[in-house]
C-alpha cells in the first residue's frame, strides 16, 4: 500500500460539537495537519465558533482568538500587526470563517486586510448558507437550492441568484496564492496549504463544506457528495499562484444530476431548471479552462 | 518640552509618548491629524508601532482587539459615526477585558450632518464598559492618555478607556502643552504585559462560548474591574501629580464648590468658559461653582452625592439628549443625588448640539436659572437652551 502523504500528527481532537457528517471538521482537520501547532486562528460568528466547544475547553490543539461576525480580515490584521511588534515571524496566522462571514458580512474586512497584503490565511469553509442559524440564505447558496428564507412554497421561490464567484472577487485582489480544496481529496487539501503556508502575504483557501442538515444529505455521504461537486465541475479543484490558474483536478464530468440528486435541496428543480444549471456550470468550466490556457 | 500644539496633536503626542505598539485607525473628521501625525511618527522610526491603515472603523477596533489580545499596547481614534459605526467591538474589547485607550474626538451624529462637537457619539456608548475621560484642555487630553494606560492595565481594572475630546474646540485649537520627557513616562508607565496573553503552545480560546451558567461570572468580573477603575484613576493621578507636577481633578474636578449654593456639572471644554462665568458670578455675590465630571464611566457617584448633600441646586448641562427622557448625564446625577439625605433641586438644560457655542452668557443665565428654580420650581426640569423658537429668556 502507497504511503499516505497527510501528516499523521493531529490538531483537531474529538470533542467537536459539529453535526453527524459535517465537512467543517475535516475541512479544520486537515487545514491544521498541513499547518502544525505554530499557528493561530481566529474564528467569527459561524458553526466553528461553537464547534470547538464551551469555555474553557478547546478541541483544537491550537489558540483561537474569536472576533465578531464581520470582523476576520480585521482580527487576523491586527494578530499579524502585533506578532510582528513583537518579532515573532514564525507563527501562521490563520482566519476561519464561513461563506457568509466572508462573501457577505465579512467581505469588507476581508476585502481591507487582502489589499494590505496581510501575512495571513484566509479560509472560507463554504456550506453555502447561513447554518449555524438554521439554514438560511448566503450571497453563497448557490441558484436553485432550498434554504429557510428561499423556501420554494406553491410560488416555487427557491434562490433565484447566483453564487457570488469569491475566487475571481479574491483574483482581483492580485493575491499571491488562492486556491480550492475539498474534504474528499484530502492529499491535494494538504498539498496547497502546505503551499500556502510556504508563501508571504495574503492567501486564501476556498473549501467546500458539505453540510447535512443544510444540504439535506445522508452523512454518510458528506465525502460522496464532496466528491461529486468536483466530479460534476460544480466545485473545481484549482488554484491561482499570482493570479495564474492551475486545475489541480478535472474532475470525471458527470452530469450535475449526480450531485444534485443526493440532496435533498435541490429536489424541487424540474428538468428545464437542471438543464439550465447545467449549462452553467459547462460555461463555467470553460471560462476557467480558458483562464488556465491564457494563463490568467 | 512645552510646545504649542492642538488637541489631536497632544493625542498623537500621548499615544507615542505611552508607546502604542500597535495602531489600527480608519480617517475621519476631525479626528484626521491624530492619525497623520501617529503615521507620521511611526515612518520617521520615532514611534516603534506597527500602524494599520484600515477600511473601516469597526476593522479599526477589531483589529486593536486582536493585537492586544496578543499583547501589544494598542491605541486607535474615532469620531461620532466612527465612533458609533464601533459600538458592537466596543462591547467586544471590555467583554475580553483589553485594555485598549482610544482617542474620541466628540462630533454630532447624522442626519443632518455636522461635523461640530455634540457628546451624542460617547454616551450613546455609555453602557459598553469603557472608561470615558471627557477633557476640558489639551494638556489634560495628552496626560490622560499616558495615566489611561496605566489605570486600565492593572489587574484589577483590565478595561479599555476613551479619551474625549470635544470636535475643533480642543482638536484644532492649539495650546501650550508640556510634552513629559520619554524616560520620565517610561518610569511612570511600564511595558505592557498582560498575565494572559493568545500564544502558540497554548491552546487556548479567547472568546468561546459560555453557558448561562457561567456568563454572568465574566459580567460580574468587569463590574468589579470598573468599580475598582474608580480608586485606580484617583491613586494613578496622585503618582501623575507626584513626577509631573500637575493634576485635573480625578473623577469629578470641584471648582469653587466649598460654600456654593448652586453647583453646575459639566463635562468637556466648556467647563473652562463656566469656570469664568463661576468667578465672574462669585464677583457679583452668588453662590456658585462647578462641578466638571471627568469621567463619566465610572460615574463619579460618591462625589456627586458629596455636592449634593451641600448645595440647594444642581444645574446638569448635557451636551446631547436621550429621545424620550432626558440628558443622560442629568439622569445620572440626579439618581446619584437622590440616593443621599439631602435632596437638592437638580434640573436638566440642555445645550450646544451640533457645534453651537454655549457662551459666558449662556452659562449666566443657567446659573441665574437654577438658583430661582430652587427657591421656586418650575414645571420643566429639563430645559433647551437656545433654540430658535423657545421663550425669549432662552434665546
Amino acid at each position: 500500500m502507497a504511503k499516505t502523504t497527510i501528516p499523521e500528527e493531529e490538531f483537531a481532537f474529538p470533542g467537536s460539537t459539529g453535526c453527524p457528517g459535517c465537512g467543517a471538521n475535516l475541512v479544520m482537520r486537515y487545514l491544521l495537519k498541513g499547518l502544525g501547532e505554530r499557528t493561530i486562528v481566529s474564528i467569527p460568528a459561524c458553526c466553528w465558533a461553537v464547534m470547538p466547544g464551551y469555555w474553557p475547553s478547546n478541541c483544537l490543539k491550537v489558540p483561537i482568538l474569536y472576533t465578531a461576525f464581520e470582523a476576520t480580515g480585521a482580527a487576523i490584521s491586527g494578530l499579524r500587526a502585533a506578532l510582528d511588534v513583537k518579532g515573532i515571524e514564525d507563527v501562521t496566522v490563520v482566519g476561519f470563517a464561513g461563506d457568509g462571514g466572508t462573501v457577505d458580512i465579512g467581505l469588507q474586512a476581508m476585502s481591507g486586510a487582502a489589499e494590505r497584503r496581510t501575512d495571513a490565511i484566509y479560509v472560507m469553509y463554504d456550506n453555502e448558507a447561513y447554518m449555524n442559524t438554521g439554514i438560511q440564505r448566503s450571497g453563497s447558496t448557490p441558484w436553485g437550492a432550498w434554504t429557510t428564507t428561499t423556501p420554494v412554497g406553491n410560488t416555487h421561490d427557491y434562490k433565484h441568484e447566483s453564487k457570488k464567484d469569491i475566487m475571481t472577487i479574491m483574483q482581483a485582489h492580485r493575491i499571491p496564492y488562492a486556491a480550492t480544496v475539498s474534504p474528499a481529496f484530502p492529499e491535494d487539501f494538504i498539498k496547497k496549504v502546505e503551499k500556502a503556508k510556504k508563501i508571504k502575504g495574503f492567501r486564501f483557501l476556498h473549501a467546500l463544506s458539505p453540510c447535512p442538515p443544510g444540504w439535506r444529505t445522508n452523512p454518510k455521504l458528506t465525502i460522496e457528495v464532496a466528491r461529486l461537486a468536483v466530479d460534476t465541475r460544480i466545485f473545481p479543484l484549482y488554484e491561482m499562484e499570482q493570479g495564474r490558474v492551475h486545475i489541480t483536478r478535472k474532475g470525471k464530468g458527470l452530469p450535475i444530476i449526480d450531485y444534485l440528486k443526493v440532496q435533498g435541496r435541490f429536489q424541487h428543480l424540474t428538468e428545464p431548471e437542471i438543464s439550465s444549471m447545467q449549462k452553467a456550470v459547462d460555461d463555467s468550466w470553460i471560462m476557467l479552462l480558458l483562464k488556465e490556457s491564457s494563463g490568467t | 518640552m512645552r510646545m504649542v500644539m492642538t488637541g489631536n496633536y497632544a493625542s498623537a503626542y500621548g499615544a507615542k509618548l505611552a508607546r502604542a505598539e500597535v495602531i489600527a485607525a480608519y480617517p475621519i473628521t476631525p479626528q484626521t491629524s491624530i492619525v497623520e501625525k501617529l503615521a507620521e511618527f511611526v515612518s520617521t522610526g520615532e514611534l516603534k508601532a506597527k500602524f494599520i491603515p484600515v477600511e473601516s472603523e469597526h476593522s479599526a477596533m477589531a483589529a486593536c482587539i486582536a493585537a492586544q489580545t496578543a499583547g501589544a499596547r494598542t491605541y486607535t481614534a474615532t469620531s461620532s459615526h466612527g465612533l458609533t459605526l464601533m459600538h458592537e467591538v466596543l462591547i467586544w474589547a471590555s467583554g475580553a477585558r483589553l485594555p485598549i485607550v482610544m482617542t474620541n474626538v466628540s462630533r454630532a451624529m447624522a442626519p443632518p450632518w455636522s461635523v461640530w462637537v455634540d457628546h451624542m457619539d460617547s454616551v450613546a456608548q455609555r453602557d459598553t464598559g469603557w472608561l470615558q475621560f471627557y477633557c476640558q484642555s489639551n494638556q489634560e487630553v495628552l496626560d490622560t492618555i499616558i495615566m489611561a494606560y496605566k489605570i486600565c492595565e492593572s489587574g484589577g481594572v483590565m478595561l479599555p478607556a476613551m479619551i474625549i475630546e470635544d470636535a475643533f474646540i480642543l482638536s484644532h485649537t492649539s495650546e501650550p502643552v508640556d510634552v513629559p520627557e520619554q524616560e520620565v513616562v517610561d518610569s511612570f508607565l511600564p511595558a505592557y504585559s498582560p498575565e494572559l496573553k493568545i500564544e502558540v503552545g497554548k491552546a487556548m480560546g479567547f472568546g468561546s462560548l459560555v453557558k448561562p451558567d457561567q456568563y454572568m461570572e465574566f459580567r460580574y468580573k468587569a463590574m468589579l474591574g470598573m468599580k475598582e477603575a474608580h480608586d485606580r484613576i484617583l491613586r494613578v493621578e496622585q503618582e501623575f501629580k507626584h513626577i509631573f507636577a500637575r493634576e485635573h481633578g480625578g473623577l469629578l474636578e470641584r471648582y469653587r464648590c466649598e460654600d456654593a449654593e448652586a453647583v453646575l456639572v459639566a463635562a468637556g471644554s466648556v467647563a473652562a468658559t463656566a469656570k469664568d462665568v463661576v468667578d465672574a458670578l462669585r464677583d457679583k455675590g452668588m453662590k456658585v461653582g462647578l462641578a466638571r465630571m471627568r469621567t463619566f464611566r465610572p460615574f463619579p457617584q460618591e462625589e456627586i452625592r458629596a455636592i449634593a448633600s451641600k448645595v440647594d441646586g444642581m444645574a446638569v448641562l448635557d451636551r446631547s439628549y436621550t429621545f424620550g427622557a432626558a440628558g443622560a448625564m442629568f439622569t445620572e446625577v440626579k439618581a446619584s443625588a437622590y440616593s443621599g439625605q439631602k435632596r437638592p433641586i437638580v434640573k436638566n438644560y440642555i445645550a450646544g448640539l451640533g457645534g453651537r457655542d454655549i457662551t459666558p452668557k449662556i452659562l449666566e443665565r443657567i446659573f441665574e436659572d437654577i438658583l430661582v428654580f430652587t427657591k421656586r420650581g418650575e414645571e420643566s426640569d429639563v430645559e433647551w437652551v437656545d433654540v430658535a423658537g423657545l421663550p425669549r429668556k432662552w434665546r
